[in-house]
């Protein structure tokens, strides 16, 4: 399955946010997309999914969704967004409760992606008792339990610590070299965007508008190792971002 | 060297502003006051006239319990209470959501409700035996009405407050309309239909002696008014601290509820 962006435009009243975004996401690679903040990032994601309306343009999808697949276009939030009145185990299971699954269905699928994020053990938990990155754990797994065709990641380490990003990046590299999956991954974090991204989207301060389209072609298992050629890539980025930043730092907020 | 012999300690100035419960204090406060009480009515500084002594008040509640008449006037305040409560509580609920979830209600029933919440339903007492009857429809319509108020405006602010981000993810997900309200509007409003629970409560309370004004034989709030047109002090303590009870009573049951309840929120 592949999203399409065509011409999309989208303004909040007579503030424009995003001006005419062309972009195509394909199967099986991350795509990052970064910017500086206010630069309409996350709305382009929730654009994407559906969850907003454009004012102009459209997201499109080319192609079937998986066999299987509960939810195509699935998210991952920043927040978390656990419900904290149900366990580890009752939260993937509300996001399959709608699908008539069997109860050994829903089971079998639970124990498999609480085993591929390595949360067996916390399957009574509740989220009050676990820490933010276990937290986004059981939030990918939930993700992972719909079968996603693509999953739309809205800055889903920034509310961590750079320990516990290092190890969730870790385990996201993991779990892709597993089994390719493919993800818009919003970020303004450019260590992030080097590590995770196959291609690296940069957009302009508000309004925001495609910058440029950076390709890494170095494998994502091998970037740990090779993080001089990262580095590279990286300043190459923030030399592109820091004028862009600089500038939507000092805009005054009148909105 | 001579700063290493002039040393302080560095003063602790942080701490406090957190009182804490300690156990036993509340029952020991009450009973010296109650002491305090006897011993003022022993010794004369409080006037028989004034307030009468807790053991004459102890002797009128033995009056009545002897009489057989105690279980008779709790059961049917109970009665009453529960039934009126019960029901103002879940039209309260009903529609609180209904504010909470759709435009239409919230823009034609929120205004109703807030011309009529502060109405005192004892006013409208007269009102309530011509419509429900003198017997119990009107009594426990006092307290319905009473309750209902409360409840909606508790429901309707717990929807309100109800994370987006949980929403947008149940919607993110795919969840039906009907599964986000079930699953995540209802059980997140929880904690503030509860604490609304809490008050519509005590309002039962208070308002069952309004209810028990009027063509009432039997039930605590008759008990009271009667004592109080006869000025039998000692009476009327029995049946104000028979309401408190009731309302300890109330308030623990609702604790239990909110610690079965809402133990996710630790």
């Amino acid at each position: 399955m592949q999203i399409s962006i065509e011409n999309l435009s989208h303004a909040y009243g007579s503030v424009e946010v995003l001006n005419d975004i062309n972009l195509t996401f394909e199967p099986g690679e991350i795509a990052v997309i970064i910017g500086p903040s206010g630069c309409g990032k996350s709305t382009l994601l929730r654009l994407m999914g559906g969850l907003e309306e454009p004012s102009k343009g459209a997201a499109y999808i080319a192609g079937q969704a998986p066999e299987g697949s509960f939810n195509p276009l699935t998210y991952i939030f920043q927040d978390f967004a656990l419900l904290p009145w149900r366990s580890v185990a009752g939260n993937i299971s509300l996001v399959l409760e709608d699908h008539k699954l069997s109860k050994q269905q829903s089971k079998a699928i639970i124990d498999d992606v609480l085993a591929r994020t390595n949360l067996s053990e916390f399957h009574d938990a509740l989220p009050r008792q676990l820490s933010g990155g276990m937290k986004q754990r059981v939030a990918i797994a939930r993700a992972l339990a719909v079968r996603p065709a693509f999953l739309l990641m809205d800055e889903p380490l920034s509310a961590l610590d750079s320990q516990t990003r290092e190890l969730l990046m870790d385990d996201l590299v993991a779990l892709w070299a597993r089994e390719a999956f493919s993800a818009c991954y919003v970020t303004h974090n450019l260590a992030e965007a080097v590590r995770l991204g196959h291609k690296v989207i940069v957009l302009s301060r508000r309004p925001g508008k495609v910058r440029d389209v950076v390709e890494i072609s170095i494998p994502l298992e091998e970037r740990r190792e090779r993080a001089v050629e990262l580095e590279e890539v990286q300043q190459q980025l923030w030399h592109m971002m820091r004028e862009e930043a600089l500038a939507a730092d000092r805009e005054l907020a009148d909105v | 060297m001579s700063d290493q012999i002039n040393r302080k300690k560095v003063p602790f100035r942080g701490g406090g502003f957190k009182p804490r419960p300690i156990r036993f204090v509340a029952p020991f406060v009450f009973l010296a006051l109650v002491l305090f009480w006897e011993f003022g009515s022993r010794t004369g500084i409080i006037s028989n006239l004034v307030l009468p002594a807790p053991s004459e008040a102890f002797q009128a509640f033995l009056d009545l319990y002897n009489s057989g008449l105690f279980w008779k006037h709790v059961s049917t305040s109970l009665y009453r209470l529960v039934f009126g409560w019960s029901i103002g509580t879940a039209l309260g609920i009903l529609v609180g959501l209904l504010i909470g979830l759709f435009s239409l209600a919230r823009s034609s029933l929120l205004p109703l409700t807030s011309a009529f919440f502060p109405i005192p339903k004892i006013a409208l007492l007269p009102l309530f035996i011509i419509w429900f009857g003198i017997g119990e429809g009107s009594k426990v319509a006092t307290i319905l009405f009473g309750t209902f108020f409360p409840t909606v405006i508790a429901t309707y602010g717990g929807v309100d407050n109800v994370e987006r981000g949980l929403i947008r993810m149940g919607q993110s997900f795919g969840m039906s309309w009907l599964s986000i309200v079930r699953k995540i509007i209802l059980p997140g409003a929880l904690p503030a239909i509860l604490s609304g629970a809490r008050i519509s409560a005590s309002i039962a309370i208070i308002l069952l002696v309004a209810a028990e004004m009027i063509g009432a034989e039997y039930g605590i709030g008759a008990y009271v008014l009667m004592a109080g047109s006869l000025f039998a002090t000692d009476q009327l303590i029995v049946g104000v601290a028979m309401l408190s009870i009731l309302g300890l009573c109330v308030s623990w049951l609702i604790g239990k509820a909110e610690k079965a309840l809402l133990n996710w929120r630790g």
